[in-house]
């Protein structure tokens, strides 16, 4: 069924869309009661976050934008040490939009949200002319696991820890776009029970982030800039798929630049990177870990080859497009 | 200028065939050249433009074993 | 016989007399960033980067042209990322599609043909740009064309051969020893041209592939030469070049483009340097003969002498001050496979 612009309005089939995909799918005690607002018990330190999601296409290997939107929003209060709660989500849809799109996308959501042990309490929706598409915003909330978590907190020695092989979300999208046939999947995954691990296991984390847009390179510079250091990775160490490497060797593109949505980096103290290691090894979003390099003295990033040449890491410039010179 | 890339012909149906980067299929164009299936090739933007000869592993270490060797004499510190 | 090790040390040790190689290769210049081969050896020889980039090279007439076709009502621009951020004498692709422009990014040019016939209504424009490596492709996609009998398709070409603007650098620059031959412009044209320059300037060339290692054991070569006293064509790409180059894809050259002067950026008109639709297959061209090529190359901008190898990116004045990525003045700051664009990567925090 066709969404048009009288959905947006606020009466009758605004309310079927809401019951109908919404509540059917996001089902929790808080939600359903239909307020204006979502009354919530927290005590303690809290993260607050929030994020919007506009990928095309908005179907991929891998995932949806749905899942994206929650696990974007939960891997960013995960990177504070904080434990995701609560989620609110708001969607602006495109008239011509499918119901049933829709409610795939709020199906992933749904899924995503058990797995994170959250709750999507609030939410909004819009329609606008447009051609069907479907943007999302999250916001979210959790409670503080660990304090001091900050990329200001780097300190000289320390080790840089990052959970899996780099670029995934982004070739996925791009090899639909490009028409590449390969086996990549987004990355995209909920990263709390990952970042309760290490906290558990009494990893005195300094710093975390995860990898996004601008890929690790982008993360890493913000990392030099923020804690004022130097940030020096061995290009040996970086776990990157060979179905990756493939499909960034056809479009002139580099791992370090591409986006994940479900890697992160750790900054441990050097004592710790070995057992830090084992911890995020043993949860099922980290198999593929390396020590990937440390904090040094000086400014920015550089990157030892597998030549053994020294190369800077520049943060990237403008969007990493495909390339043929 | 030019950023190619090899991979292997899987599939051909006239100027058209199929090629393995690294288990990325793509679709590409052998105008420019004759090949068959199981060669390796070069594609850059789209198109075949060469046949390879060898596996690029072999072929760098061949690359090495005919370079000269200047050990014996002291012009490469500049002494001359 | 040499190991990998073994070239790696004799090239950080060197210390013999300044040898400048230049490499006119975009991809090059590239590799030899991701490679760190810079901090791989001797501070003694020094790799500089000449006119390789043809987005770089690309008059700003040619880009302004560009984005008057995306902004008219009923036609879309194709292109490689590459020239997106390339400015004219105003905009680029990526803020003329900010304005209401209508541009499509593709990967390979064929990728033109089954959007043309998908959409007869609008007329395409497709930015060919290139050096010898792309043009056969070029034909290809004309053959394509006349075979689906496209008439909403057509090609504005920027097409320029490698010869004649290393012939240039050779006439007009005294301070180069050597040069990295392209390897995938060998690919197809060989590279039996580049003896004639060996012996008339008395340099060394050598056909390099893209591979660190394959990067490294062309400088060694080069060295070894100019320690010899030799200027010798060498082909170190032998898993992809021949002599002759690639015939059937000559051929296809042959058959829908012809030679002709051309303005290189930075640089002025270079004789016999650019390829053109030939006359009879004018129907697929997109008016791609200017009659004036107006650069005003702003104040201060030095990009004529970096891609001319005179000057490193960091002795212009302007670099990393008021010319960067996101602020790009000249040339070769616009793409950032650009000389200074690299350069600019590169730059000690």
């Amino acid at each position: 069924m066709k969404i048009d612009i009288s959905y947006g309005s606020g009466g009758k089939q605004t309310s079927n869309l809401i019951n109908d995909i919404f509540i059917k799918n996001f089902d929790n005690e808080v939600l359903n009661k239909l307020e204006d607002a979502a009354v919530l018990d927290m005590s303690g330190k809290i993260a607050f976050t929030t994020d919007s999601f506009v990928v095309t296409p908005m179907f991929f290997n891998g995932g949806n934008i749905g899942k994206l939107a929650v696990c974007g929003t939960v891997n960013d209060l995960s990177m504070m040490g904080a434990m995701p709660k609560y989620l609110t989500t708001g969607f602006i849809i495109e008239e011509g939009a499918d119901s049933e799109t829709i409610d795939k996308i709020a199906y992933a959501m749904k899924l995503a949200a058990a797995e994170a042990n959250i709750k999507i309490v609030a939410g909004d929706t819009k329609v606008i002319e447009g051609n069907g598409n479907v943007y999302i915003n999250t916001a979210g909330i959790g409670t503080i696991m660990k304090e001091g978590i900050s990329i200001h907190n780097c300190q000289k020695g320390d080790a840089i820890l990052l959970s899996g092989n780099l670029g995934e979300h982004h070739a996925a999208i791009m090899s639909k776009r490009m028409g590449i046939e390969n086996n990549i999947m987004s990355d995209c995954a909920p990263l709390s029970l990952l970042v309760k691990d290490l906290i558990d296991n009494d990893i005195d984390v300094h710093c975390m982030r995860d990898v996004t847009r601008g890929g690790l390179a982008t993360v890493l510079n913000e990392v030099a800039e923020s804690s004022v250091c130097r940030v020096e990775i061995i290009e040996d160490s970086l776990p990157v798929s060979d179905e990756v490497k493939g499909f960034c060797n056809i479009l002139g593109l580099d791992p370090l630049y591409m986006a994940n949505e479900g890697k992160l980096i750790a900054v441990v103290p050097q004592s710790q990177a070995k057992k830090a290691l084992e911890v995020m090894k043993n949860n099922k979003y980290g198999t593929n870990a390396q020590i990937i390099g440390s904090i040094v003295c000086g400014k920015g990033v550089n990157m030892i080859t597998t030549l053994k040449g020294n190369r800077i890491v520049d943060i990237l410039y403008g969007e990493g497009l495909p390339r043929i010179c | 200028m030019c950023v190619a890339v090899p991979g292997k012909i899987i599939e051909i149906s006239g100027d058209k065939a199929k090629v393995d980067i690294m288990n990325n299929i793509c679709e590409v164009n052998i105008k420019l050249v004759t090949v068959k299936i199981g060669d390796y090739v070069l594609i850059h933007a789209g198109c075949v433009i060469d046949v390879l000869k060898k596996d690029i592993a072999e072929e760098i270490l061949l690359m090495f074993n005919e370079l000269e060797e200047d050990a014996n004499d002291d012009s490469w510190a500049g002494k001359n | 016989m040499m190991t990998l090790g073994q070239v790696k040390t004799e090239l950080k040790e060197y210390d013999g007399e300044p040898i400048k190689i230049m490499e006119v290769c975009g991809t090059h210049t590239s590799s030899i960033f991701k490679n760190g081969i810079r901090s791989l050896i001797s501070p003694k020889i020094q790799l500089i980067s000449g006119p390789g980039c043809p987005v770089c090279v690309t008059a700003s007439a040619y880009i302004d042209k560009l984005i008057d076709y995306s902004l008219m009502e009923n036609h879309c621009v194709l292109t490689f990322g590459d020239m997106m951020k390339v400015k004219g004498n105003k905009l680029c692709l990526t803020q003329a599609s900010a304005v209401g422009g209508n541009v499509k990014i593709l990967y390979s040019p064929l990728d033109a043909v089954k959007i043309a016939l998908e959409n007869s209504q609008t007329q395409y424009v497709f930015a060919a740009v290139g050096f010898e490596t792309t043009t056969p492709i070029y034909a290809v996609l004309i053959e394509e064309m006349k075979k689906n009998k496209i008439k909403n398709l057509k090609l504005l070409t920027s097409l320029k051969t490698i010869i004649p603007a290393v012939s240039y650098i050779c006439e007009n620059e005294e301070k180069i020893d050597a040069f990295l031959a392209p390897g995938h412009v060998c690919v197809i044209i060989g590279y039996s041209d580049f003896n004639e320059l060996a012996i008339k300037y008395h340099k060394p060339f050598v056909v390099a592939g893209f591979e660190g290692e394959h990067i490294l054991a062309a400088i060694y070569e080069i060295v070894h030469q100019i320690k010899n006293k030799q200027s010798n064509v060498k082909n170190m790409y032998v898993n992809a070049v021949s002599e002759e180059g690639n015939i059937k894809a000559l051929a296809m050259m042959d058959k829908y483009f012809e030679k002709a002067d051309d303005y290189w950026r930075g640089i002025g008109i270079i004789k016999n340097s650019a390829l053109r639709i030939r006359p009879e297959f004018a129907e697929f061209d997109a008016g791609s003969t200017f009659e004036e090529y107006k650069e005003s190359p702003p104040k201060g901008c030095r990009c004529r002498d970096v891609i001319l190898g005179r000057i490193n990116p960091n002795e212009c004045p302007l670099f990393s001050i008021k010319c960067t990525p996101l602020n790009a003045i000249g040339p070769c700051m616009v793409s950032t496979e650009g000389v200074c664009g690299i350069w600019f990567k590169n730059r000690e925090a």
